[in-house]
């Protein structure tokens, strides 16, 4: 799974809602659920050290 | 009055000998008024015959279901094994790994040649449909950690009854129809993901493009059980290609731990290695026990709302022109109830781009664009929930504006958009 542009959005309260993402060339809001396969992708690759997670605008 | 009269046989020599039981009570028996004979000796019921449905009646008696025949529960752990259901399109040129030619079956290579996957309209008798791996790009020497093969998940709550991880764990056969220009060895693993254990076997494809069904048993195992929950539990994996680094092991014929170099140690296949290579999988079942039954059929309706609880298309969608004139806004309802809460993406083919959705605008009057669009991480569940898109919208509609927003053509049509919903394992 190729992982690019990974930023949080947040939503009204301004609290981490989601991720954007560009997985394998598309770009998906993923949200901050264990249970989400892309979810758990991220965290492994964060883990890992491929890719970071920008800050929401 | 009635007379009764017993006859002898006139060339049999034995005595006919009628006993009264050990009674005081008197009792009647009625013979039936026809002819015919009664029940055969020591009380087999080899004579009774076109019994009235209606006069069975009473409690069925305790008898061992392996010699019931004819009885078809539902037996396929496997959705979609008959590769009928396809949303996310029918053909992939050069697929990337992770690419599901049909719902539920995921291609995965890396760095080994290049492939179209599809749904293809070759199958055996009895089916209409099957995943076709085609070899357009060939890699006869793979690097090290490449690989190629086609998996599919199955959620651990779905799998209690395999008893896995206990004394009593139950075996599992695996059948599906293989067609290839190759006839060669080709490895089939199943891997436990909550324990990191695997067992694996091999299947002989003996006769080049000709459907062969292959049947592969495989024993339980007494350790490790699969989580009751909705995470995956067990990926059946069929392997095609790969470097060393996934076949210079043994292949584990017994339960163990998952070893990276025991997955493709079987395969001989080698489907990476000229443009002139296919393999058609389709039919797969998994089923308790140890011996394969016929292929599970179920209808297309049934299959789609198997697959819609791992991934969803929302193609039309009635929503409103938010309040801060950035946002359109649509309530989605997830029919059924995803796996998990699901991952959303705007897809747009043809004239119709990912970042640009068509809407119109009450009372129908004039189509406008959104351009720029993104989804926003809204309030969202796998029931479904409120749903978010900015973009810079033509026409100025107005706050609180109810929009209709469309496309024009069918998912994978010449044009169109949507939003896709993805829960995958």
């Amino acid at each position: 799974m190729v992982i690019t542009n990974a930023k949080y959005h947040t939503n009204a309260l301004s609290e981490n809602a989601g991720i954007e993402a560009t997985i394998d060339g598309k770009v998906w809001v993923i949200p901050l659920d264990l249970g989400n396969a892309h979810y758990a992708e991220i965290l492994k690759q964060v883990d890992e050290g491929t890719i970071t997670i920008a800050e929401a605008d | 009055m009635a007379k009764v009269k017993i006859q002898g046989h006139a060339s049999g020599t034995g005595i006919l000998t009628v006993t009264a039981p050990d009674t005081d009570v008197n009792r009647t028996i009625t013979l039936p008024d026809a002819t015919g004979t009664l029940l055969n000796s020591d009380g087999s019921a080899a004579s009774l015959t076109a019994i009235p449905a209606a006069n069975i009646t009473g409690t069925l008696p305790a008898i061992d279901g392996s010699s019931l025949t004819g009885i078809a529960g539902r037996r396929n752990i496997i959705i979609n094994g008959a590769m009928k259901v396809a949303q996310r399109g029918t053909s992939f040129a050069a697929a990337a790994t992770g690419t599901f030619p049909v719902d539920r079956f995921k291609f995965n290579h890396s760095s080994i040649g290049a492939y179209t996957v599809s749904q293809d309209s070759s199958a055996p008798d009895g089916f209409a449909n099957s995943i076709k791996i085609d070899c357009t790009t060939a890699d006869a020497s793979p690097g090290a950690a490449d690989h190629l093969y086609l998996a599919t998940t199955i959620e651990g709550q779905d799998l209690q009854h395999l008893k896995k991880g206990t004394a009593s764990a139950e075996s599992v056969t695996l059948s599906f129809w293989v067609k290839s220009n190759k006839t060669a060895n080709g490895q089939v693993n199943l891997r436990d993901m909550d324990n990191t254990r695997i067992i694996a076997n091999t299947y002989t494809i003996s006769s080049a493009d000709t459907w062969e069904q292959k049947t592969i048993t495989f024993a339980g195992d007494t350790t490790g059980a699969f989580g009751d929950d909705n995470g995956v539990g067990l990926n059946v994996d069929f392997w095609f290609d790969s470097g060393s680094n996934f076949s210079s092991g043994a292949m584990p014929t017994s339960w163990e731990a998952t070893a990276t170099a025991d997955q493709n140690a079987g395969t001989t296949l080698a489907l990476a290695d000229s443009t002139s290579n296919y393999i058609n999988i389709t039919g797969v079942q998994l089923e308790l026990g140890t011996a394969a039954t016929d292929f599970d059929h179920r209808s297309y309706g049934e299959e789609l709302m198997e697959c819609m609880r791992y991934y969803q298309i929302c193609q039309y969608r009635i929503g409103t022109h938010s309040t801060n004139g950035t946002d359109l806004v649509w309530n989605y309802t997830c029919v059924p109830p995803m796996r998990a809460t699901p991952s959303r993406a705007i897809v747009g083919g043809g004239s119709y781009s990912s970042t640009t959705v068509y809407y119109e605008t009450s009372p129908w009057a004039s189509v406008g664009t959104a351009t720029s669009c993104a989804l926003r991480a809204s309030n969202f569940t796998h029931y479904g929930g409120a749903t978010a898109m900015t973009g810079t919208f033509s026409g100025s509609p107005s706050a609180g504006d109810v929009i209709s927003i469309f496309a024009s053509g069918a998912p994978q049509a010449a044009n169109y958009s949507y939003m896709e919903l993805e829960a995958e394992l």
